[in-house]
């Protein structure tokens, strides 16, 4: 009993390529002349470009680039311009933000003034890419549902990096750049709130992570296993429902009691999958600023026990004005 | 009877792997089928055993309500209920309802004429349920090892967990599967959301079509993987997930006992690096 169950595309056929749906007048030309790469089309579509730079595109890229090599000279500067001891520390080194003692003050560029410079541009390269992903949308004719989705994703960075560390008062509250260093803030603050596990928003947002996770291998599967039947023409099914769309939901009916159709199912996907984000940012914002430790939190909440205390109480030399 | 307006069609008899026509019904929206009754069956007991132990315990607090495997001390043997016996009883309904579930799906599937992929998917998740909870356990020699069966119990397992190796962030297939992670919730936000704006392009304006869909992602980052290519890549970036999932815990403990930073030393000392 073998089946054909639409893992690779095993026939390709090739035809011209597809230039794309014309633009409005006072866009600019599409770039790059588009080819195919048989390999891709065993997966999805064969052909890669053209690409719309346009002015936004070209300025994001710029602030981007600009934001990459000042992180990776200063990676550079800190193993003294050795370029082999670069690929041999590159997940060890940092650009760090500011010590605390600088607060929210500028400090000298090798004293976290590099960070601060990295950070505006980055964060304009991500607004430019933002408004980029708004207006291509709107060109075509399309909604700005992945910009939306975009923004949600822009929120949580902000959180990490800006929002959270003015609310500290302190950029030294924001996230470093680079692998292990960004790993070990991530661990960090976990630690110096109680626990983040603790934090319901941060338990939240790995619901709507996992969720996603499990949606999108849902979703996936159920539109492969119909594709027999032309499921993976999504908007066709969604306009005029066919056999596809059909099949797929009864699968869900059967099993489980209840469906999505072929338009709602892409409504909680995007729903999930923005509130991932959405949920994980207010549980940093209030992380220090309105919750201090979240173990304690839970405690005075009775969602979790008062664990005995087993060892002296320590005093955080914090209170008694010991300054970092 | 709860059946939508096309449904009535396809409620053909066969497609059954096991018991011919005899469970082959449907109970209002739900398909039974042999493997509906041992579902029923396992999720019955198990939720009955989660429901005894919790009120053996010291709390109904839904957040607090604790079942936990055998202390360490018992090593691979079965436990007394009340000191673990409970969980290992629990662990066993749980895989057997998972196992029965994907099974039903299978024959879901055939009635349909639809492909195994949903169940095969779940397969996975069945897979990383077995090997926190039997295969890592087994592999260190105590079931003490798997997780417990409680909201913030086990979280707390997680956390513990991952301190014993110092800090789990270094793991390099920690590293990959939280990669995977955030890429397919990524993907998916991608998705559903191309879909979304293709079918709901604004007031007065028509329906775009999936040329519209390439078109938009070309121009944005030079390429569109398609509408058939987008469903393999999302259901393979999340299979991968888990996968790394998997591999990242059963690693930990069994093969590797030491602090995650310290694995990395390999890289820092390679030959390569002298000169």
């Amino acid at each position: 009993m073998t089946q054909y169950q639409n893992l690779f595309t095993s026939v390709q056929p090739v035809g011209p390529v597809h230039d794309g749906v014309e633009l409005p007048r006072g866009d600019d030309k599409r770039l790059g002349t588009p080819f195919l790469w048989h390999l891709l089309g065993r997966i999805g579509n064969a052909q890669i470009g053209p690409v719309y730079l346009g002015t936004l595109g070209v300025a994001s890229l710029l602030f981007g680039i600009v934001a990459f090599n000042i992180i990776g000279f200063n990676m550079l500067a800190s193993v003294d311009w050795n370029p082999i001891q670069l690929i041999r520390q590159l997940f060890w080194l940092a650009l760090e933000p500011p010590p605390p003692a600088y607060g929210l003050s500028f400090p000298p560029l090798e004293q976290g003034g590099w960070w601060l410079i990295v950070g505006f541009m980055l964060t304009m390269s991500i607004m430019l890419w933002w408004a980029r992903t708004y207006r291509r949308a709107r060109q075509l004719g399309l909604g700005t549902h992945v910009a939306w989705a975009f923004a949600a994703a822009i929120w949580l960075y902000l959180v990490c990096g800006f929002f959270r560390p003015i609310m500290m008062g302190s950029w030294s509250e924001a996230v470093p750049f680079g692998i292990f260093p960004h790993l070990d803030w991530v661990s960090a603050l976990s630690l110096r709130h109680g626990n983040l596990f603790y934090n319901p928003f941060h338990a939240l947002s790995i619901v709507f992570l996992y969720g996603s996770v499990l949606l999108f291998a849902m979703h996936g599967a159920t539109i492969l296993a119909v594709t027999r039947y032309g499921g993976e023409r999504e908007i066709e099914q969604i306009v005029d429902r066919g056999t596809a769309s059909e099949r797929a939901a009864l699968f869900w009916r059967w099993t489980m009691g209840f469906n999505a159709t072929m338009e709602s199912i892409h409504r909680w996907a995007w729903w999930f999958a923005v509130l991932c984000p959405l949920v994980g940012g207010i549980g940093i914002l209030l992380t220090g600023t309105v919750v201090d430790n979240w173990y304690l939190w839970s405690v005075k909440h009775h969602v979790v026990p008062a664990y005995p205390l087993v060892s002296p109480t320590v005093l955080d030399p914090a209170i008694l004005g010991v300054k970092p | 009877m709860s059946m939508l307006s096309f449904e009535r069609k396809y409620r053909v008899r066969g497609g059954t792997l096991f018991g011919g026509d005899l469970f082959d019904f449907w109970v209002g929206p739900f398909y039974v089928g042999f493997f509906g009754i041992t579902t029923l069956f396992f999720v019955l007991c198990g939720t009955t055993m989660i429901l005894w132990g919790a009120a053996m315990g010291p709390t109904w607090n839904v957040w607090q309500i604790n079942i936990a495997p055998p202390d360490i001390s018992y090593g691979l043997r079965f436990a007394p209920m009340m000191e673990g016996g409970l969980w290992q009883l629990i662990t066993v309904c749980a895989l057997g309802s998972f196992v029965s579930w994907a099974l039903r799906e299978v024959e879901i599937c055939r009635k349909l004429g639809m492909g195994l992929h949903v169940p095969v998917a779940f397969g996975m998740a069945i897979l990383a349920y077995f090997s926190l909870q039997v295969v890592r356990p087994v592999l260190m020699g105590a079931w003490g090892h798997a997780f417990p069966y409680g909201i913030y119990s086990h979280l707390d397992w997680v956390s513990n967990t991952a301190y014993q190796y110092l800090h789990f962030h270094y793991n390099p297939w920690h590293m990959i599967a939280a990669s995977l992670f955030f890429a397919t919730t990524l993907a998916l936000s991608m998705h559903g959301g191309l879909v979304l704006s293709a079918t709901n392009p604004g007031k007065g304006q028509t329906v775009k079509s999936p040329e519209h869909e390439d078109t938009f992602f070309r121009d944005l980052i030079g390429y569109s993987v398609g509408t058939l290519g987008i469903h393999r890549l999302g259901l393979f970036l999340a299979l991968a997930a888990v996968w790394f999932g998997i591999v990242c815990i059963v690693v930990s403990g069994p093969f590797w006992t030491g602090a995650w930073p310290e694995w990395w030393g390999w890289w820092l000392n390679m030959p390569i690096w002298r000169t």
